[in-house]
């Protein structure tokens, strides 16, 4: 399919969601690795601040103000409370906001509660960085999110519209429309989902990308799949390893190479059917997931860290035809 | 720990919260926790998830589960080889409704009831924004044990970035609503009426203000109705969240913290596993998932395993030429014997000829490099070949 993978890298704001535990923080920072290896400057932002982008750099947590964390590669972790800050000061010239203190409280107190407060604050720095990025005043090209996983990413993406729903005026509806339309513009956005080829994961790929495109106006990208395990054996190979288990073969074989055939065999029966349930998964997500597919190769490593994110990078390099 | 170390575990609980970060399989750990206990231990069992991505119903090969529990076919199992001796329920949280009838029961009257599920906020509260199933599932779990229909109930935890959330979800709702900071907030409208003019105190006006510049006078007033509304509650709402928290806490309630063996998950287990003791919770078991067999350590296999790759050749060319080389030329060159001329040396050659990664894998001097082979992505990771389904990279590139 030539569909928008190619282009990927053209644009100025690239989510990656997922289930937990798929690996969206290190296809995110090798994405931004990538873009950087090509001459781009990006801005790295974590949504869930836990430190784990930097670590993929293996580089101490970042705060709202984004540090370089790699030549070219600028990180910043979400912090609303600092957003809203932020924005009060750009869009209101509330003076100094910390001397009416029961003010700034009392508006942190409605972002925590009031529902959707936290999402937009969210979506609307994100999407202000993207503005400065395209209008030239901003020293990236490129913002590259690690996102909500599947469960929060739809209300996420879809605060801008929630709060259009709750506001009938003032500067904040205007404000959403701007963020909608930078998230709508399939020139400027992405949405990535990562995934890994097994079923849980692949279930909430089919099932997330069905409700974005029932539910929101934002266009999606690619799939990635993560840890998709090498093809070690043939169909041949298969063959052998089972003829080689018949008893008086195995008897023979264990005579001239140990002992501990039986295990060798045990662990290339593993090897295959781990590939090939993998394979069932797979199949089900190409032919439900209407998408480009980006395959990452499983990597028998012990920690992640800046050598695992540029495998991850080479391999998307290559999946995109870089 | 052992299976049957679980089963004594479920068998002197009422209540088993499985949690652990996402992706280790915390949901099929609950669901195949709930089936065991109710295959081998008997009685009612109840497996509740709360996990939006309801998966559940996929793990149970069930569809479309509600609110409500739902047994589980016995045929179904029975078709699956499992017999149970007692009874295998399920069910999944249904925030939205959940919290529509927890408004109805605190409600002081059906007008406030029916002026808060009416409310844009409220809507938008619980049906869209997921931090609230921290605690309705929490409620949930406590309004399911109250009703003691079962004899276990175990319960799959929402997938939080951070796990310990909804720990602390009962404290933190009972705070919210509680707090001082929503009595001062909603203070202009107590004094003057919801829709009244607005006097204002002199603490509130700058807030008002500049809130009524960035949100509209509609949505303070929207906000405000709702926590008035909510207020109402108070009390049947704050003990409620006491009474959750205190069964969390409770001897019959125990944690099982689910992971794998990898580094992240571990280190959020780790976390975990510390913060339930800090907090006097039960920790009853850890449970490691999907770990490799024993057989992957053998050291047997291991000598095997290098033997076969480095010396696939002379071992499928005759008997004994293993020992020979080992022997390192004490004994001549043994004869090949006719019958040893069998199946073996044909299935080893064909491997060895046809298998490009076994061919590598014999090149590299030791077995772990060969694992390692998609090392920079420059191996690209192949899809099934010949007769197998469609190759695996198809619709990436293709027209």
């Amino acid at each position: 399919m030539t569909g928008p993978a190619p282009d990927l890298l053209e644009r100025r704001l690239l989510f990656f969601t997922g289930k937990g535990g798929v690996g969206k923080s290190t296809v995110a920072a090798a994405t931004a690795l990538l873009a950087s290896s090509i001459g781009k400057r990006v801005l790295l932002v974590e949504v869930d601040a836990k430190g784990d982008v930097p670590a993929q750099f293996e580089r101490p947590a970042v705060g709202f103000r984004a540090r370089e964390v790699h030549p070219g590669v600028l990180a910043m972790a979400m912090d609303t409370e600092e957003s809203l800050k932020e924005y009060l000061r750009l869009n209101l010239r509330v003076p100094v906001l910390g001397r009416v203190g029961p003010v700034a409280r009392a508006l942190e107190f409605v972002a925590t509660a009031a529902p959707g407060v936290k999402e937009i604050l969210t979506i609307g720095k994100i999407c202000w960085e993207v503005r400065e990025a395209i209008e030239g005043r901003a020293d990236f090209d490129l913002v590259v999110v690690d996102a909500a996983a599947t469960g929060h990413v739809v209300a996420q993406l879809g605060a801008p519209d929630s709060i259009r729903e709750l506001v009938d005026v003032g500067p904040v509806r205007a404000q959403t429309e701007w963020l909608s339309q930078i998230l709508a513009d399939p020139a400027i956005t992405a949405v990535n989902v990562v995934t890994t080829p097994e079923e849980m994961p692949v279930a909430e790929t089919i099932e997330l990308v069905a409700r974005m495109r029932e539910r929101l106006a934002v266009p999606l990208g690619a799939v990635v799949v993560n840890r998709v395990l090498p093809e070690l054996f043939t169909h041949a190979d298969e063959e052998a390893f089972e003829a080689l288990r018949r008893p008086e073969v195995a008897q023979r074989l264990e005579r001239r190479a140990g002992r501990g055939t039986t295990a060798v065999l045990d662990g290339a029966r593993l090897a295959v059917s781990l590939r090939r349930t993998r394979a069932v998964h797979l199949e089900h997500l190409r032919e439900a997931v209407d998408l480009p597919l980006l395959y990452v190769p499983y990597l028998f490593v012990r920690a992640h860290g800046l050598r695992v994110t540029r495998m991850v990078a080479d391999a998307l390099g290559e999946e995109l035809g870089l | 720990m052992t299976p049957s170390g679980l089963e004594q575990l479920l068998a002197a609980k009422e209540i088993a919260v499985f949690c652990g970060s996402g992706g280790v399989g915390k949901t099929s750990v609950a669901a195949a926790a709930a089936l065991g206990a109710a295959s081998r231990l008997g009685g009612k069992v109840l497996v509740l998830t709360i996990d939006p991505a309801r998966r559940l119903a996929s793990a149970l090969g069930l569809d479309g589960l509600g609110n409500r529990a739902h047994r589980v076919d016995p045929k179904l199992l029975g078709a699956a080889g499992v017999e149970p001796r007692g009874e295998l329920w399920a069910a999944m949280l249904d925030t939205k409704q959940s919290w529509d009838e927890l408004v109805a029961r605190h409600a002081p009257d059906e007008e406030t009831a029916y002026r808060i599920l009416e409310n844009r906020l409220y809507h938008n509260l619980t049906a869209r924004f997921v931090q609230s199933h921290d605690y309705i599932a929490m409620e949930r779990l406590y309004e399911i044990h109250s009703a003691g229909e079962y004899d276990l109930i175990v319960i799959d935890t929402p997938p939080t970035r951070n796990a310990i959330d909804f720990l602390e979800a009962p404290a933190r709702m009972a705070e919210f609503f509680g707090g001082r900071l929503l009595r001062w907030l909603t203070l202009p409208y107590r004094v003057t009426g919801r829709r009244g003019s607005r006097v204002l105190n002199a603490a509130s006006r700058p807030f008002y203000q500049i809130a009524d510049r960035i949100l509209g006078s509609k949505f303070l007033e929207d906000i405000a109705e709702f926590f008035l509304n909510f207020q109402s509650m108070y009390d049947g709402f704050v003990g409620r969240a006491r009474a959750v928290e205190a069964l969390l806490h409770d001897r019959r309630t125990t944690f099982a913290v689910v992971t794998t063996l990898e580094a992240a998950p571990l280190h959020e287990a780790e976390r975990f596993r510390d913060e339930l003791v800090t907090r006097g919770f039960h920790l009853g078991a850890l449970v490691l998932n999907k770990t490799l067999p024993d057989y992957l350590l053998d050291a047997d296999g291991k000598a095997a395993a290098t033997e076969l790759t480095e010396h696939a050749a002379a071992i499928a060319a005759g008997p004994d030429v293993a020992r020979d080389r080992r022997a390192r030329g004490r004994r001549a060159h043994r004869p090949r014997a006719a019958d040893d001329r069998g199946v073996v040396p044909e299935l080893l050659g064909r491997r060895t000829a046809r298998s490009g990664a076994a061919r590598r894998a014999g090149e590299r001097p030791r077995r772990r490099r060969a694992r390692a082979q998609p090392r920079g992505g420059r191996e690209r990771p192949r899809g099934p070949r010949g007769d197998r389904p469609a190759p695996l990279r198809r619709g990436v590139r293709g027209p």
